[in-house]
C-alpha cells in the first residue's frame, strides 16, 4: 500500500489517475482471527485500527453487514465538540478531540477535519444557567468554551436572527472554538485504510446472525459468508446493538429510533460554522460544496427503517427558518434517517458484558461520531486487555445495575 | 405519514400522537424484595425488537387517553391497536 503524498499525486496524475491502488483489499474471510469486530461503521473500524496500531493485534477482522460506513457513519450531520458537563464524558470525549487534532497526518489520510467552532444556543434563562455552568465544567475540565451573547453572535454569523420578539429567542450561547465538523466517509475510509495496511480484514456483505458460546465465554459467530471463529469479539453495531445482545442471551437499556438529516441545493457561502439548537432541535452548518446540512431529532418511536417521519423535519426546518428568515426560500435536495442508539442516560455503554471475551460498544445514539476515534481507541484497550480503560470504565453496562449513571440530558442537550 | 387508529376515536393523523415505549411491562410486587439486578431489568432494559413490537401510545391532542398497539419497527406499519388491559389481539408473545 503506497503512502499518499504529493509525489503520488504527480505520479497518479500521469496515468490519468487512473492506476490508483484501492485503498483496502477484500479479502474471503478465515477460519478463524484473534479478534472479530462486528460493524464497520468508523468506531468498528476505529476499534481496529488502534488494536493494530496501539496493541499489535493484526489478526483481526471487520465484519459488516452491507458496506463500510454505510450506517449512521455515513448518514450523519458531523458535527464534532467535547464540550460536555459530567468529568466522565468530558474526558471521553476530549480524548476523542485530541485524537481528531492529528488524525488525518497519523492516517495518512484526509478527513477534511475543519475546527471552525461550534455555538450551542440557548432560549430561555434556564438555557443559558446551564449554558454557563457547561462552559464552566468545561474549562476547569481543560476544554475550552466561553459563552457569548446575542451581539456576538451576530458580528460571527451576520446572518442569524437575534430578533428578541420570536418564539424562541436567542439569549446567547456557549461557544467551542475547537469544535468543527469532519467528512464522515473520510473517517470510516482512512481507518479502514489504515487497518488494512496493518493486516486486518476488512469483510463486507457479511452480516453477524448468531453469537457462539460455550461454558460462558464466546467461541466465534455465524455469518452469511460462514462461520468465522473469534475467542473475543467486539460488538460495534449501533442501533442493532439490541439485536446482537438477543443472540448473545442478554438485555441492553437500549431503544432505537430514526433521526434524519436532510441537505439543501448547494449554496454561496453563508455559514462558516456550526450552530445547534437543543431547544428546537435543529443544527445547522454548510458544506464544502455548498449545501446546508440540517440535522432532526429523533422520532417518538422505535425504528429500525432507516427514514423518519415527515412531521420531525417540518418541525426542524421550521427552527431553521426561524433562525435564519434568509433560508426561507432554500430548497432542500435530500432527506434520509439513520438508526440511533439511545440509552437512559444519553450515554455510550463501552465495555465487558455478562459473557467472556464478548465486549460491547454502543449507546452512542445522537452524538457519537465526534467520539469516533476515542471511542475506537478506548475500545480497543478494552478488547485487547480484557479491562476497561480509565477513560470508558465509568460507562460499564453495570451502571444500570450500580445506579451511577452520567446524566448528560441537559447539559449535553438531546442531539450531537 | 402515519395513521393510527384510536380505540376511542378512530383514524387520525400520528401528529396528534405520542408514543411511550414498550408495552405491558409490570411492575414488580414487593418491590422491597427485589435485587438490584432485578430493579435494572425492570427500570432500564427494554425489548427493542427489530420487527412486531407492542407500545403504548398516548392520544395526545385528542381525548388524551393511552392505549396500546401493535407496529413493525422496520415497516412501521400498525397492524392493530387495542385498550389498556386488552390482551394483544395476536396472541401472547414473549
Ligand atoms: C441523522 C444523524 C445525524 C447525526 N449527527 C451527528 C453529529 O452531528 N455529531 C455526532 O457526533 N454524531 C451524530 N450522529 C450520531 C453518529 O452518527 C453515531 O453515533 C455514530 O456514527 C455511530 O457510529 P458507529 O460506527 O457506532 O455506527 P454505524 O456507523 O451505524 O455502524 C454500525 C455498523 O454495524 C453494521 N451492522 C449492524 N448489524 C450487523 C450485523 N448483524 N452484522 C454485521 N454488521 C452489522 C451496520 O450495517 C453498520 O454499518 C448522527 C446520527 C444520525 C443518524
Ligand atoms: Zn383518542
Amino acid at each position: 500500500m503506497s503512502k499518499y503524498s504529493i509525489f503520488s499525486l504527480l505520479r497518479n496524475a500521469i496515468s490519468y489517475h487512473e492506476n490508483w491502488a484501492s485503498a483496502w483489499r477484500s479479502p474471503e474471510p478465515k477460519k478463524e482471527y484473534d479478534v472479530l469486530i462486528v460493524g464497520g461503521g468508523g468506531h468498528g473500524l476505529a476499534t481496529a485500527y488502534y488494536l493494530a496500531k496501539e496493541h499489535g493485534i493484526t489478526n483481526v477482522a471487520v465484519l459488516e453487514k452491507g458496506w463500510i460506513g454505510g450506517g449512521n457513519t455515513g448518514r450523519n450531520t458531523t458535527i464534532v465538540r467535547s464540550n460536555y458537563l459530567w468529568d466522565e464524558s468530558a474526558h471521553l470525549y476530549e480524548k476523542s478531540m485530541q485524537l481528531w487534532e492529528g488524525l488525518s497526518q497519523d492516517l495518512n489520510y484526509n478527513v477534511m477535519f475543519s475546527q471552525r467552532g461550534v455555538y450551542n444556543l440557548g432560549h430561555n434563562l434556564q438555557d443559558m444557567r446551564d449554558i454557563q455552568r457547561r462552559v464552566n465544567a468545561n474549562r476547569l475540565n481543560g476544554i475550552d468554551g466561553q459563552v457569548v451573547m446575542p451581539e456576538e453572535i451576530k458580528r460571527a454569523i451576520p446572518e442569524i436572527n437575534i430578533d428578541q420578539g420570536c418564539r424562541y429567542p436567542i439569549l446567547g450561547a456557549s461557544f467551542q472554538p475547537r469544535g468543527g465538523v469532519a467528512r464522515h466517509d473520510a473517517v470510516a475510509w482512512g481507518f479502514a485504510r489504515g487497518a488494512d495496511m496493518r493486516g486486518v480484514d476488512i469483510i463486507q456483505n457479511c452480516e453477524v446472525t448468531a453469537i457462539k458460546q460455550k461454558n460462558g465465554a464466546v467461541t466465534g459467530v455465524e455469518t452469511t459468508r460462514g462461520t468465522i471463529n473469534a475467542k473475543k469479539i467486539g460488538v460495534v453495531v449501533a442501533g442493532h446493538c439490541s439485536v446482537l445482545a438477543e443472540m448473545a442471551g442478554f438485555r441492553m437499556p437500549i431503544e432505537s429510533h430514526p433521526l434524519q438529516a436532510l441537505v439543501s441545493e448547494p449554496i454561496k457561502p453563508v455559514i462558516n460554522t456550526v450552530i445547534m439548537s437543543n431547544a428546537v432541535h435543529g443544527y445547522i452548518s454548510q458544506s464544502d460544496k455548498g449545501d446546508l446540512v440540517i440535522g432532526a431529532g429523533i422520532d417518538s418511536y422505535n425504528g429500525y427503517g432507516q427514514r423518519g417521519s415527515f412531521p420531525t423535519i417540518e418541525h426542524t426546518v421550521a427552527a431553521i427558518v426561524e433562525m435564519f428568515p434568509i433560508f426561507k426560500r432554500v430548497r432542500m435536495n435530500r432527506q434520509w434517517g439513520g438508526i440511533v442508539d439511545t440509552t437512559p442516560d444519553a450515554c455510550p455503554i463501552i465495555g465487558n458484558t455478562p459473557i467472556n471475551g464478548l465486549y460491547f460498544n454502543c449507546g452512542w445514539g445522537t452524538g457519537g461520531f465526534k467520539a469516533t476515534p476515542g471511542s475506537g481507541w478506548v475500545f480497543a484497550h478494552n478488547v485487547a486487555t480484557g479491562e476497561p480503560h480509565e477513560l470508558n470504565r465509568a460507562f460499564a453496562l453495570d451502571r444500570f445495575v450500580s445506579g451511577f449513571l452520567i446524566d448528560e440530558h441537559g447539559a449535553a442537550g438531546v442531539a450531537h | 405519514m402515519f395513521l393510527i387508529e384510536c380505540p376511542w376515536c378512530g383514524m387520525r393523523d400520528e401528529t396528534e400522537f405520542s408514543c411511550f415505549g414498550e408495552a405491558h411491562i409490570a411492575r414488580p410486587l414487593e418491590t422491597e424484595k427485589l435485587s438490584d439486578e432485578e430493579w435494572a431489568d425492570y427500570l432500564f432494559m427494554r425489548k427493542n425488537p427489530k420487527g412486531a413490537h407492542r407500545e403504548q401510545w398516548l392520544h395526545a391532542a385528542g381525548c388524551r387517553r393511552y392505549f396500546n398497539a401493535e407496529r413493525d419497527t422496520v415497516s412501521y406499519q400498525i397492524s392493530a391497536t387495542y385498550k389498556i388491559g386488552e390482551k394483544p389481539p395476536g396472541g401472547s408473545r414473549k
